[in-house]
């Protein structure tokens, strides 16, 4: 369409990088305030890290959902009220599909392309060079804005261990089927919530499973008084009970449902409860009193055939998956662009806006305890209205910024978590919604 | 002001599905056009469509669907039926509510980007047409408000043009309910999502809302009403249905155009 030089200036239109969920909702957003929107997408369909097809998908097979249903619909396009309680991934894809043709998303979007590199010209827009996926011959378009929504679950951490291991080691991203764990002797390491996810599908499928966790975790139940979990936790929240009373209400909840899981070898957890990434597993304690789990402490040193562990005793594991999370990536872009660290993660304002390129924005970079589409939901509207402000009154917009500045980290960042490289982008859901419609109030149009 | 983020409510006690009944009029050709979603004021569901505003609709291009919303189901239930059903449609859907439905058609703009929407004889101002209903129908009226049933007149409805014989049977399928607090005590609708475009059309013979009831709908959605003169309330189904459901769907054209 654009193939001739002189036309790759698409002026106000904004460049979005990603037709996953959180790329979704951008485009939708963008497009209702006004905005054309060119989007690229690596792969050829929608969905992102949902589309089981991606070759970077997570997604395994019996991978449901560990927010419930209303908690993870889009704000504005429920699902449909019959699905379950926690869909299946296949069914959030469905959804994520039914959500881009309503609002003829596809149209936007630009697939089997990937962007190369977004560099920033003079004057706050930007030369994207877009390619086919793969290869071919590359071609640069200059836009308004950047909306990055390249998701955070494809580049997987690697599991750092001294030592070689004969055996075969896997990333969980890499574990897509229960057959790869049929009679085998599997070591899955990491106590998310995919490592949980995995150790109870092996449980069912291997000779043994080792489940190694560095540190205790509060593993919660999806459900609680015959009501998801999460729910119930809403209901805490939303009577406004305090922080120290709500942890109180927590353990005593767990004391009595899932009860004490030190005596099948887990750690003490090292933190109070609401302190880490809820970790939401109900078949875990399960099979750990089953004896088809062993709860094993964190992996010290690889050795040929057999793994050390951290209290020195080894086990012989043939396979080992490692569910040690994965790295949010974005070559595309100068790392200085985000204010990244060393390890690339970046530094946003909500963990969305630069800081310092008012035309910058990464939509769906949350670690919620809650769904994570109703928040990137409203990211992607603060992002649009903030794009449109920009443009139609630029005094408001110097005067939203100027306010914005002064908004410390502590008001809208999970307040006290545990000190772990996976809690940097954690956020408490509630305080991060309300501080995005006290933002998007202010950029509310006057009337 | 009520938060549009936090949502406790649907968080915590999400409405129970339920089987709805929608009913549904292709359109005479798949020009790409919306699908429009029709919903039915008080007692009233979607056969009060389905009599001729639903095949008229179909007939100028546009999907047309007519939905009962669930039964005994207070407000919020309402909104959530009809935007699980305009999300159940395969594109971004207009809605169209008459009487109390439009006031769950300005309810559910807040949670659902619609396409545009038309509020047609809008019962907004719950106070103003409960003392008009009381002045027009109190013997109907008035066990309703003391926790009866509703029992809604040929006055309040239709206008005099209306055969008798047809009025009786349209009333006869009317449901008698105990019409919910809330019709009255209701807070103004959020502001909606998406920034649609609203068209508020009415009559000003109209015995359950007043004109100057409409203006003020209408003002609110940044506009003046549209008015067919000598019509009842029931805009769809009385003597001259025909002229409103044209301009509906000449302003539906236009607007989709310039959108």
């Amino acid at each position: 369409m654009y193939d001739t030089p002189d036309i790759a200036d698409r002026h106000d239109a904004v460049c979005v990088v990603g037709a996953g969920a959180s790329g979704l909702a951008a485009i939708k957003n963008l497009r209702e305030q006004g905005f054309a929107v060119d989007c690229y997408e690596r792969e050829t369909s929608v969905g992102g890290g949902w589309n089981w097809r991606h070759d970077r998908s997570p997604v395994y097979a019996s991978t449901h959902l560990i927010s419930s249903r209303p908690m993870t619909e889009f704000p504005d396009f429920p699902m449909p009220d019959t699905w379950p309680d926690y869909p299946h991934h296949s069914q959030v894809l469905s959804y994520l599909e039914r959500y881009s043709a309503h609002f003829g998303l596809g149209e936007h979007i630009w697939f089997g392309t990937e962007v190369v590199s977004a560099v920033l010209v003079g004057d706050g827009r930007w030369d994207v060079t877009t390619r086919s996926t793969g290869g071919g011959a590359s071609r640069v378009q200059r836009y308004a804005a950047i909306v990055v929504a390249n998701g955070h679950n494809w580049a997987p951490a690697p599991l750092r261990v001294e030592g070689d291991f004969r055996g075969e080691v896997i990333h969980a991203a890499a574990f897509k089927d229960p057959a790869q764990l049929r009679n085998r002797k599997v070591l899955v390491v990491g106590g998310g919530n995919t490592g949980c996810d995995i150790a109870v599908e092996a449980a069912q499928q291997a000779t043994t499973v080792w489940h190694s966790t560095r540190r205790g975790y509060w593993y919660a139940p999806k459900y609680l008084f015959g009501r998801p979990a999460d729910q119930v936790n809403a209901g805490l929240l939303r009577w406004r009970l305090p922080l120290r009373l709500r942890q109180f209400l927590y353990r005593r909840t767990l004391a009595l449902t899932t009860g004490d899981l030190t005596r099948y070898g887990l750690p003490v957890p090292d933190h109070r409860p609401y302190e880490a990434h809820p970790v939401v597993n109900s078949q875990l304690p399960y099979y750990l009193g089953h004896g088809l789990i062993k709860a094993v402490p964190d992996v010290a040193r690889f050795d040929g055939a057999s793994v050390e562990l951290a209290d020195g005793s080894r086990i012989e594991p043939d396979l080992i998956i490692t569910a040690t999370g994965y790295l949010p990536r974005f070559e595309f872009l100068d790392p200085g662009l985000l204010d990244s660290d060393p390890d690339g993660r970046p530094d946003l304002h909500l963990h969305a806006f630069a800081r310092k390129h008012p035309t910058l924005a990464v939509v769906g970079l949350l670690q919620p305890d809650a769904g994570l589409l109703p928040l990137a939901h409203w990211q992607s509207v603060a992002v649009a209205r903030w794009l449109r402000l920009r443009v139609s009154d630029p005094a408001r917009a110097a005067a939203v910024q100027q306010k914005e500045s002064a908004r410390t980290l502590r008001s809208w960042s999970r307040r006290q978590v545990v000190p772990t490289r996976r809690h940097w982008f954690e956020v408490d859901y509630l305080a991060y919604l309300r501080t995005v419609e006290s933002l998007l109030r202010e950029m509310e149009p006057a009337r | 002001m009520k938060s549009a983020l936090v949502r406790f409510a649907d968080w915590t006690d999400p409405v129970p599905p339920v089987e709805r009944e929608v009913i549904a009029a292709p359109p005479a050709d798949g020009d790409g056009k919306p699908p429009v979603l029709f919903v039915p004021g008080l007692g009233h569901g979607a056969w009060a469509y389905a009599e001729h505003w639903l095949a008229h609709t179909a007939a100028r291009g546009f999907p047309a669907y007519a939905l009962t919303p669930r039964a005994g189901g207070d407000l919020r239930a309402h909104v959530h039926d009809v935007v699980q059903t305009a999300a159940s449609l395969p594109r971004q859907t207009v809605l169209i509510g008459h009487g109390a439905g439009a006031l769950v058609v300005a309810y559910a703009m807040a949670r659902y980007p619609a396409k545009a929407a038309v509020l047609a004889s809008p019962v907004l101002d719950g106070w103003v047409s409960l003392g008009a209903a009381l002045r027009t129908n109190p013997f109907g009226t008035l066990p309703a408000v003391l926790g009866g049933r509703l029992r809604l007149s040929r006055r309040q409805l239709f206008s005099a043009a209306l055969p008798a014989e047809q009025a009786e049977e349209y009333l006869g399928r009317i449901d008698r309910l105990r019409p919910r607090r809330e019709l009255v005590t209701h807070g103004p609708a959020a502001t909606p999502v998406g920034d649609p475009r609203v068209l508020v059309v009415g009559s000003p013979d109209d015995r359950v809302v007043p004109r100057k009831s409409l203006d003020r709908t209408a003002a609110r959605y940044g506009g003046a009403p549209l008015l067919f003169p000598g019509m009842g309330h029931d805009l769809m189904l009385d003597e001259g249905w025909a002229e409103p459901i044209e301009a509906i769907i000449d302003w539906l054209d236009k607007e989709l155009l310039t959108v």
